[in-house]
C-alpha cells in the first residue's frame, strides 16, 4: 500500500537498507545506510526485521504527505522533524494518519536522518538489496534520489506507537568528532605524515557525499621519494586516501576502487560518526589496534542489543 | 613476486593479501588461484573476496573470525595449491564497431603512433587481454596486454559523457566503459554488448581472471546486436 507522497524531496533523500553484498568483485559497491546504527535502531523501533528498507535523509529533509495509516520512527542526526508543524519526537515510534505531513525545519545536529516505516519501504530488490546506487542506476526508485511526486509503498508491518530508546543510549553528534582508525593498508608510505595525521583536526569540505568525504587541513606528507599512487585496488568503506596534494579523502559506501595510498581505515563502528559530520565540522583521528577495534565493535553491538531489549519489553 | 604474501589490514573487517608489487600475469595467477579456492571452499567467517591486479581483498565478519585466523588459513591453502588446480581461463569475445561516431579518437590514436586506423584495429583485435579486475564502475574491466604500439595519453580535458560500451585507450591501458559516465580515455570504438545490465542474470558480463578479445564488426552488425538487446 502507498504510504508517502514526496511533496518536496529535500537535499538528497534515498531509499537504503543494510547494503548490497556479494557483488564487490564485479565493481558494485555495497551502498546501504551510511550510519548503520541509526538505521538499524529506526527499523527496530517500528517492529521491522533487520534489513528492511528505510529513507536516508541528508541535511535538508523532505516533505512527505502521508497516504495511509502507519508507524514511523526518525533516528540519526536531528534535522528538525515536524509532524503537522509539531515537533516529531525522534528515537521513538510514532503513529501517522492519512493527510498528515512530515517535514524538516533544519539541521540541529548531525547530517543524516533515517525514517523507518513499519513494514519497510517496499521497492523491488535488485541484486539482493533495495539500496539506491545512483551511478549504477539501481535500487530505490529507478536507482535515483527521490523526487517530487514519487509515491512510496510499504509492506505489512507490526509494531506499536510510543516505543522509545532510553535517553542514555541515544548518540549525540558534536561538530567536532573523534574517529578511531586502524593504520594501513599503505601506512608504510608515510612516516612523519602519520604523526601529523593523528595530531591535527581536518575539516569536512563541501565535497562530502556517500562516495567519500574530502577533508581539508594541513597537508599530510608522504615519505620522501615514494610513489604517491599505487596499483588500483579495491577500497573498503572508511579507507582514508591521501592523494598527492595531502588532503585526505575518507571513502564511504559507493566506491569500489582507488589508486591512491591509504594511510588508515576508519573502524566500522565509527563510520556512522563520519556520516553524521557535515561541511565545516572537524574530524580528529585516533589510532587503535585491531583488537581494540573489535572490542569497540562488540560494545556497540551490545548497546544495540540493550536498545532492542528495552524496545521489546 | 613476494616470497610470502603480505597481509595488510584494511580496517576491522578487511584483510588485503598482497602477492607482489607489480602488474604481472604470473602474480595475478596466484591471486586467481587463491580466489578460486576460497570461492570453491569458503573460509569460515569470510563474507566476500575481491581479486585485484596483485592482491585479494578479504571481507570478514569479526563476530566469527579475525585476521590472524584468516592469515593462517590462506598460508595453509597456498602451500597445498598447485598450478594444475587452476582451471584454464575462459575467453570472451567483445564485438566492437571501430571509428567514426563510435570511435572519435581512432584517427588520433593512429596518428599518435604513426599507424593507419586499419592498423590500430588490427593490433587491438589481435591481442588477448587478461581481465585483472573489475571495478571503478560496475563491470568495468581493468585489462592487461595492450600492445605498446597503441599507447596513447588520455585526453587533456575529459568528456562530460562517454556512452556505455565505449572502448578506449589511456596510456598503457585499454578498457570498456560499462555505464554512461564522464571520462578521459581516447575512444576508438564501441561495443553493443552490455558489460552491466542489472536486469540480466548475471548482471555483470565479465569475470576477473578470464581473457577478453575484441572483434571488429560493422556499423550494421552493431545496430543488429543493439536491437536484439532491446536497445534501439
Amino acid at each position: 500500500m502507498e504510504i508517502f507522497e514526496i511533496v518536496q524531496p529535500g537535499a538528497y533523500t534515498t531509499v537504503q537498507d543494510r547494503g548490497r553484498f556479494g557483488y564487490q568483485q564485479f565493481g558494485v559497491p555495497t551502498c546501504g545506510a551510511v550510519d548503520a546504527f541509526s538505521y538499524r535502531v529506526a527499523n527496530a523501533l517500528v517492529g521491522n526485521f533487520q534489513g528492511q528498507a528505510a529513507l536516508e535523509v541528508t541535511v535538508l529533509g523532505p516533505t512527505l504527505k502521508v497516504l495511509h495509516q502507519g508507524l514511523i520512527a526518525v533516528t540519526g542526526g536531528d534535522l528538525g522533524p515536524l509532524l503537522n508543524d509539531n515537533p516529531l519526537p525522534m528515537w521513538k515510534s510514532v503513529a501517522i494518519e492519512p493527510g498528515d505531513t512530515i517535514r524538516f525545519k533544519g539541521v540541529k545536529s548531525g547530517c543524516r536522518s533515517y525514517i523507518s516505516v513499519s513494514g519497510g519501504i517496499d521497492v523491488p530488490a535488485v541484486m539482493g538489496s533495495r539500496s539506491t546506487y545512483v551511478a549504477g542506476k539501481i535500487g530505490g526508485i529507478n536507482g535515483r534520489p527521490l523526487t517530487t511526486g514519487d509515491r512510496l509503498k510499504k509492506g505489512e508491518g507490526t509494531g506499536k506507537a510510543g516505543v522509545g530508546v532510553p535517553a542514555d543510549l541515544i548518540p549525540t553528534y558534536p561538530r567536532e568528532v573523534e574517529v578511531r582508525v586502524i593504520l594501513g593498508p599503505q601506512d608504510d608510505y608515510f612516516s612523519e605524515g602519520i604523526k601529523h595525521f593523528l595530531a591535527f583536526p581536518f575539516k569536512v569540505s563541501t565535497k562530502a557525499d556517500r562516495m567519500g568525504y574530502r577533508l581539508e587541513g594541513d597537508p599530510i606528507k608522504h615519505k620522501e621519494g615514494v610513489e604517491k599512487s599505487i596499483i588500483s585496488e579495491p577500497s573498503v568503506p572508511g579507507g582514508i586516501q591521501v592523494p598527492p596534494d595531502g588532503q585526505p579523502i575518507i571513502l564511504l559506501v559507493e566506491q569500489t576502487v582507488g589508486g591512491y595510498t591509504k594511510i588508515a581505515t576508519v573502524i566500522s563502528p565509527d563510520i556512522g560518526k563520519v556520516g553524521q559530520a557535515k561541511t565545516g565540522d572537524l574530524i580528529r583521528f585516533q589510532q587503535v589496534d585491531i583488537e581494540e577495534a573489535h572490542r569497540i565493535l562488540k560494545r556497540k553491538e551490545e548497546t544495540f542489543e540493550s536498545i532492542l531489549k528495552a524496545i521489546t519489553q | 613476486m613476494h616470497e610470502r604474501p603480505r597481509f595488510l589490514l584494511a580496517g576491522d573487517r578487511g584483510l588485503l593479501v598482497e602477492f607482489g608489487a607489480v602488474i604481472d600475469p604470473e602474480i595475478n595467477q596466484k591471486v586467481r588461484q587463491i580466489f578460486l579456492s576460497i570461492e570453491k571452499t569458503p573460509i569460515e567467517g569470510v563474507t566476500e573476496v575481491i581479486p585485484t591486479y596483485r592482491s585479494i581483498l578479504i571481507f570478514y565478519d569479526p563476530f566469527i573470525t579475525n585476521s590472524e585466523k584468516i592469515e593462517k588459513k590462506i598460508l595453509e591453502r597456498q602451500g597445498k595449491l598447485a598450478d594444475r588446480d587452476i582451471p584454464s581461463p575462459e575467453t570472451i569475445e567483445i564485438p566492437v564497431a571501430y571509428g567514426e561516431e563510435f570511435g572519435p579518437d581512432l584517427e588520433f590514436v593512429a596518428h599518435h603512433n604513426g599507424l593507419t586506423p586499419e592498423e590500430v584495429i588490427e593490433i587491438h583485435t589481435s591481442a588477448s587481454y587478461l581481465i585483472y579486475m573489475l571495478g571503478f564502475t560496475p563491470g568495468f574491466p581493468f585489462l592487461g596486454g595492450l600492445s605498446e604500439r597503441l599507447f596513447t595519453p588520455r585526453l587533456e580535458n575529459p568528456r562530460h559523457l562517454v556512452p556505455a560500451g565505449s572502448v578506449g585507450i589511456a596510456n598503457n591501458q585499454t578498457g570498456v566503459y560499462s555505464i554512461d559516465s564522464p571520462g578521459g580515455w581516447r575512444l576508438i570504438g564501441r561495443t553493443p554488448a552490455k558489460l552491466y545490465d542489472p536486469k540480466r542474470s548475471p548482471p555483470i558480463l565479465l569475470k576477473a581472471g578470464n581473457q577478453l578479445r575484441f572483434k571488429s564488426i560493422s556499423k550494421k552488425q552493431f545496430q543488429e546486436i543493439a536491437e536484439s538487446n532491446g536497445d534501439s
